[in-house]
Parts: C-alpha cells; sequence; structure tokens
C-alpha cells in the first residue's frame, strides 16, 4: 500500500525525470522574476514594508480571540450571517444546508482553496448540484477532474494545445493556439451560468475586524460576477484570514500582488460589507461568511510556528522554490504546494505522516526571503523534522545514535574506528549498501585522508 | 453541548496562553499602527495634484486602461459619443447620476438605465457600462466604485466595456487615504460593496501570457474632467 511518503517519492521521481516539462515550468515563471523585481523597485523601500506587511498579520493572530469576535459581530451588524465550522464535514454540511434552504440547482465558484481544502465540489456535486469554476486556471482544471498544480496559478503546467484539445473533447470548439482566444472561450462559456446560478460560493483574503467587511483578491472578475449575480453569496474563509485595521490593507493588498503575480495591485480587490441593502440596484439577498478552523488552532497553539498562519496565500515562495521547480505542485500531494504548504501540511494531516514534505527542501531559504509577511518557512521545516523525532525515536536511530555515542565516549576505540573507516572507504562506495548507494547516485565522497586529525595535531606540536 | 463558536474560541484561547514571538523586523522602529508605519515604503502615490496626476497618468498606461483628458462636461460627452462611435456600441447601461445623464445625452447608441429595474439578461447583452467612482488612487491606478453610488454591483463587471466618469480632484495619493476617506465617507454604514478596480480585467493563466478581458471588462476608460 502506498503511504504519502511513498506516494511522494514515486511522484517526485517522475517529475524530476520529466525536463522537457522542467524546463517548461522555469520558462513560465521567468516572466514573473522580471514583472515581479519591477514592481519591488516601485518601493521605496520593500523590506521595511515587508515588517508593515508581518506586523499587521502578526497583530492579528497574536489577538485572534479578539480580532475574530469583533470581525463576526460587525459582519453581523451589516446583514451577513456567520457560521461556525470546526472542521471540513462541519464545513460542508452548512454549505450544503444553505444551498438546500435556498433550493439552489446551479452553483458558480469564484477561486477559493479553502473549499479545495474540505473537498466541497465532490459534496455538492453528489448532492446534485451542479457546480462549476470559474476562475479559468480553476475551469480547467475542473474540466480536466484535476487538482490545481499551484494554488495561484492552477493550470501553470499546461501548454496551450493541452487546453485546446481539452476545450474542444468538452466544449465543442475549434482547435487554437492563441492563448487570447482560449480565454475567449471560457468568457463566452462562462457567461450565462454566472446569470443562472442560484448561489455564489467564493474565499476571502482578508477579514477586516474593524469594518466587519471582507476583501477578496483577483484578476479576472470572476470573483465580482459571483458575488454580484446569484441570489445567494457564500464565502468560506479560514479564521486565520481576519485582520485588525480597515488601512491594513493598504500595505496588504499591493504586497500580495507584487510579491505573488507581480503586478502593482490586483485587479479587483473588493470589499463585501453584508447583502444587498435598500436603495443598491442588485447584488444577493442572502450573505453567508463560513469561518473555519480544521486544526488552525492546533497551529496557533505552537508559538514557534504560529507565524505560518500569517500566510496571505500570494504563492511567492513557490515560485522561486527549487524543490517547487523541479518537482512541480502535483508531487506533493497537498492542498497547499511549496514551502508554506510543506509546513502547515503536516499540522493539518498529521505529522508522522507528512514529515517527509520536511525534507522537500534545500534549506536555501529563498521562501522565506520571498515571503511578503516574513513567514520563516525553511526554519519550520527544520522545526517539524526535530518535532516528528522528538514526537517518534525510529528503532534504528536508537541504535545507531546509541552506539555512536557508547563509541564517542571512548577515544581509543574512536581512534581505531576511525583508523577502520579510512582503510575501508574505497570498498564502502562499491558495496552496494542501502542509503549510501542511494545517496552516493549523485553524490562523490572525497578520499579519505592518510591522518586523523588528532594523528596531525600530535605531529605538529612535537 | 457547546456550540461550534464556543468551541473555536476556547481553542483560540487556550492557544494563545503562550505568547509568540514578534517577527524579526528590519527597521529599527515602527511606530503607530503596521499601515502607517509602513506607508513611507511603499510606491509613490504623489504629493502634490499635479504629481498624482503624473503617477496615475504612468500607471493607467502600464495598465492597459485608457484614460481621456478632458476640459469639461461637454467635452466629456463628446469624447463618449467619439467611443461609442469607435467601438460600434449598440447599447449602454448607466445608472442615475447628474455626471452620466449628461454624458449620455449625444452618445448616439441605445441607453439604458441599468439601476431603475435591474435586468441581469439586459445587463448582459450590453456592450459597455457607464459609471461614476467614489475616488481614484494614483498609487495604483485604481479607481474605486461602490454599490451604493455608482449603480451596483454588475455595471461595472458585466458589460464588456467599463467607462469611468470623474473629476480630477477626486484623485488621491495612495491607498491610505482612500480608506480615511472611505471610513469617514460611510460612518454609520458601509455600502455592500466597495471595489477597487485597477486596470480592465485580465488573466495569465494559460502559460502565463497576459490576456485582457477575461471575465470582467475587456476594456476600461477613465474620463477625467479638469
Ligand atoms: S508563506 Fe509567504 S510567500 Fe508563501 S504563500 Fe504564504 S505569504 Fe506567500
Amino acid at each position: 500500500m502506498s503511504t504519502p511518503r511513498s506516494q511522494f517519492l514515486s511522484d517526485a521521481q517522475v517529475a524530476t525525470d520529466d525536463v522537457a516539462q522542467r524546463g517548461f515550468l522555469r520558462q513560465a515563471l521567468g516572466g514573473y522574476y522580471v514583472s515581479r523585481d519591477v514592481q519591488k523597485a516601485r518601493y521605496r523601500d520593500w523590506e521595511q514594508a515587508r515588517d508593515a506587511a508581518a506586523m499587521a498579520k502578526w497583530n492579528a493572530v497574536n489577538r485572534l480571540d479578539r480580532t475574530l469576535t469583533t470581525f463576526a459581530t460587525n459582519f453581523e451588524r451589516n446583514g451577513g450571517k456567520i457560521h461556525w465550522a470546526r472542521d471540513s464535514a462541519e464545513a460542508r454540511e452548512i454549505i450544503s444546508k444553505i444551498c438546500r434552504d435556498a433550493g439552489a440547482k446551479a452553483i458558480i465558484k469564484s477561486k477559493c482553496m479553502t473549499t479545495e481544502e474540505i473537498h466541497l465540489n465532490d459534496a455538492l456535486e453528489a448532492e446534485g448540484y451542479g457546480v462549476v469554476e470559474s476562475d479559468l486556471g480553476e475551469f480547467i482544471q475542473q474540466l480536466r477532474k484535476e487538482p490545481p498544480f499551484h494554488f495561484v496559478f492552477p493550470c501553470m503546467h499546461l501548454k496551450r494545445e493541452a487546453i485546446s484539445e481539452l476545450f474542444t473533447k468538452h466544449l465543442g470548439t475549434a482547435a487554437t493556439d492563441s492563448p487570447e482566444e482560449l480565454t475567449m472561450i471560457a468568457r463566452r462559456h462562462l457567461r450565462q451560468l454566472y446569470v443562472d446560478a442560484d448561489v455564489g460560493i467564493s474565499g476571502a483574503n482578508f477579514l477586516v475586524a474593524e469594518t466587519g467587511q471582507i476583501s477578496i483578491t483577483e484578476n479576472e472578475g470572476n470573483a465580482r460576477l459571483t458575488c454580484a449575480l446569484p441570489r445567494v453569496h457564500i464565502a468560506l474563509a479560514g479564521i486565520e484570514k481576519v485582520i485588525e485595521r480597515l488601512d491594513d490593507l493598504a500595505v496588504l493588498l499591493p504586497m500580495l500582488a507584487t510579491a505573488g503575480a507581480g503586478q502593482p495591485m490586483t485587479c479587483y480587490n473588493t470589499l463585501y460589507a453584508g447583502p444587498r441593502q435598500p436603495g443598491e440596484p442588485d447584488g444577493p439577498s442572502e450573505f453567508h461568511v463560513v469561518l473555519l478552523d480544521n486544526k488552525r488552532t492546533a497551529l496557533l497553539a505552537d508559538p514557534e510556528q504560529r507565524d505560518a498562519l500569517h500566510c496571505i496565500r500570494c504563492g511567492a515562495c513557490l515560485n522561486v522554490c527549487p524543490i517547487f521547480k523541479n518537482i512541480g505542485g502535483f508531487a506533493y500531494g497537498t492542498t497547499y504546494q511549496g514551502p508554506i504548504g510543506s509546513v502547515l501540511t503536516p499540522h493539518l494531516r498529521g505529522l508522522q505522516q507528512w514529515n517527509h514534505l520536511s525534507g522537500a527542501s534545500s534549506l536555501c531559504g529563498a521562501c522565506t526571503e520571498a515571503c511578503p509577511v516574513r513567514i520563516d518557512l525553511h526554519h519550520h521545516l527544520l522545526h517539524n523534522r526535530r518535532n516528528a523525532v522528538l514526537a517518534h525515536v525510529s528503532l534504528f536511530d536508537r541504535l545507531f545514535h546509541g552506539a555512536f555515542g557508547w563509541v564517542i565516549g571512548r577515544p581509543k576505540l574512536f581512534a581505531f574506528g576511525g583508523k577502520v573507516f579510512r582503510a575501508t572507504l574505497p570498498l564502502l562506495k562499491k558495496l552496494p549498501l542501502p542509503y549510501l548507494s542511494t545517496w552516493l547516485k549523485s553524490r562523490e565522497l572525497p578520499e579519505a585522508p592518510k591522518k586523523s586529525f588528532r594523528d596531525e595535531w600530535k605531529g605538529s606540536q612535537s | 453541548m457547546k456550540s461550534a463558536q464556543e468551541t473555536i474560541m476556547q481553542r483560540i484561547r487556550e492557544a494563545l496562553r503562550l505568547p509568540a514571538a514578534k517577527p524579526h523586523l528590519k527597521s529599527t522602529a515602527a511606530s503607530g499602527t503596521p499601515a502607517k508605519a509602513g506607508r513611507p515604503w511603499l510606491p509613490d502615490g504623489g504629493e502634490t495634484p499635479d504629481a498624482r496626476l503624473t503617477v496615475l497618468t504612468e500607471n493607467l498606461i502600464k495598465l492597459k486602461a485608457q484614460l481621456i483628458r478632458v476640459a469639461d462636461m461637454s467635452q466629456a460627452s463628446l469624447a463618449l459619443a467619439e467611443l461609442s462611435r469607435t467601438k460600434q456600441w449598440k447599447r449602454l447601461a448607466y445608472h442615475a447620476h447628474m455626471d452620466t445623464q449628461a454624458l449620455i445625452k449625444h452618445v448616439g447608441c441605445e441607453t439604458w438605465q441599468a439601476d431603475a429595474e435591474f435586468d441581469k439578461q439586459k445587463l448582459e447583452s450590453c456592450d459597455a457600462g457607464l459609471t461614476t467612482c467614489e475616488a481614484i488612487v494614483a498609487q495604483t491606478g485604481s479607481i474605486i466604485v461602490s454599490s451604493s453610488t455608482n449603480g451596483g454591483r454588475s455595471l461595472s463587471i458585466l458589460p464588456h466595456a467599463h467607462v469611468v466618469i470623474a473629476r480630477v480632484d477626486q484623485v488621491m495619493g495612495d491607498l491610505s487615504d482612500a480608506f480615511t476617506f472611505i471610513q469617514q465617507r460611510n460612518s454609520d454604514h458601509m455600502p455592500s460593496m466597495i471595489s477597487f478596480i485597477t486596470g480592465p480585467s485580465r488573466t495569465g493563466d494559460i502559460e502565463r501570457i497576459l490576456v485582457l478581458g477575461a471575465h470582467g471588462p475587456k476594456e476600461l476608460f477613465l474620463i477625467l474632467v479638469g
């Protein structure tokens, strides 16, 4: 039976062997690096702006009891309804009940990774609702029956030919190699679906405590339509999405856009305060926000890694990660890919089963450097490794380290062992030993020196 | 049995008993709220009205939005008529407002007041939507529309083109200015939607190649009076 670990190893191997695909991925990210640097240069000081963004999230998360209560109170004052979900199952049940009560048939969704986390689409489809993803990348992935490859760029692994074929197969459109024409096919296909949908489901990028608004960031306008045309609007958000003040967005919105996609500002940043108000011509008559815990409070309880809850899901850490660039998004087998996914998943799904992701890192620190809210990502991977060992020391580790400690406490024995090791090293390299021979596949062992350090030292003193 | 809300709040309170260290900051002394501390380090929005207009103009060009500067409302209405002719619009939707009503008088295509009796199917068939706006942010090139004063939620997003009529004194420096303005103006009650529109709708989902008009307007025109 495959475990998450063995699955990861074999998927990562396959992805890494596909040199052409790796090249394609790098090329797709190439434009991002250029525009990100151009935008960063427009900041008067990017590093200090990161400090401000980090503090905005730190304040909100470390006072989560107050900020969340304030948000919920202010949100309901604006006429919306708050729901609390301890876990995925509860969140799914809340959302399908709202759909049932609304007598819904068709549901339109804008991009929301939290709905991926709770596997919402499967649940709604099982109850007979038509659920359509409206974000172009998500729409493509839904047609392919595949999860997103990257939580910001869901189909960045696909070439235009594959997308054209997909559209021909499912939508009956003529083949084309123009990204523009492909986009227009999706545009035409989805327009009537927005108009016909009874329920719109979105995520939320920020929950503003001070004003009780939710903030949604997007480029395509599909979230705007999802939140405008259906009768009912449901937004699903993790409890960590809350921020204290409206003004915090003055820092967070541009930084999210610049770090994540190299933009000065994402095309639509929209604040929703409630259902349609008296005097407004359109908008949903019901507005629900579902606040999801799903083990976030367990991460909150770990002061060392609490800052992982600061994540604004910009995707910058994926874009710079040498591991992501080589193994791609699918091999992770997680909702959130890349460094932040490797940090979060062991907390959300179990440390022992998912600890292998803590090793999916070269510890180069590129992620930490890229993160607009200064999450200490690569150190958290180390923390997870340590915690996994502390929680469960394997027999091998116990024997090996016990023996090592015993030997090293006996200097004569240690010196003798060293001598034997130096003499047999050339032989060891050739033997098909477990671990060592795998490790040596892509590495060279140095030549053993003639003398040990202690012998050298003695020699130099005389 | 405890409600989900009580359980989650209790978990949060227990989790927060152990304090977390502050992030490793690079700056020496951040004073005031994070947003106030960060403000001097973000991109500049311009100190004077002229500087703001320069920044705004540059941003709109990069965003591929089209800025049309005119001296007065009569020129603005000529500009709209010109747009409608060259783009061959058949139907233009607008909302009730002094400025929009003044503008559409000579537009030369069918016009429809979308906020009189809202009809999403009819709005979908419109080539363009004409709205006013709350404010404009030079720093980011964003145009702010609200559901209560600028024609609702769909008028600025569903038609294929969006035309905004605004006056130069609506141009603000940065996002902080805009949020202060929004909070003062709506101190008692926020409109149900406030959107910061930064350029025409776009996507890079296919091979990270930029395509305009993913689901929202393909074209965004700002007619700026004064
Ligand atoms: S961890 Fe930081 S860089 Fe990665 S997605 Fe979250 S905010 Fe962005």
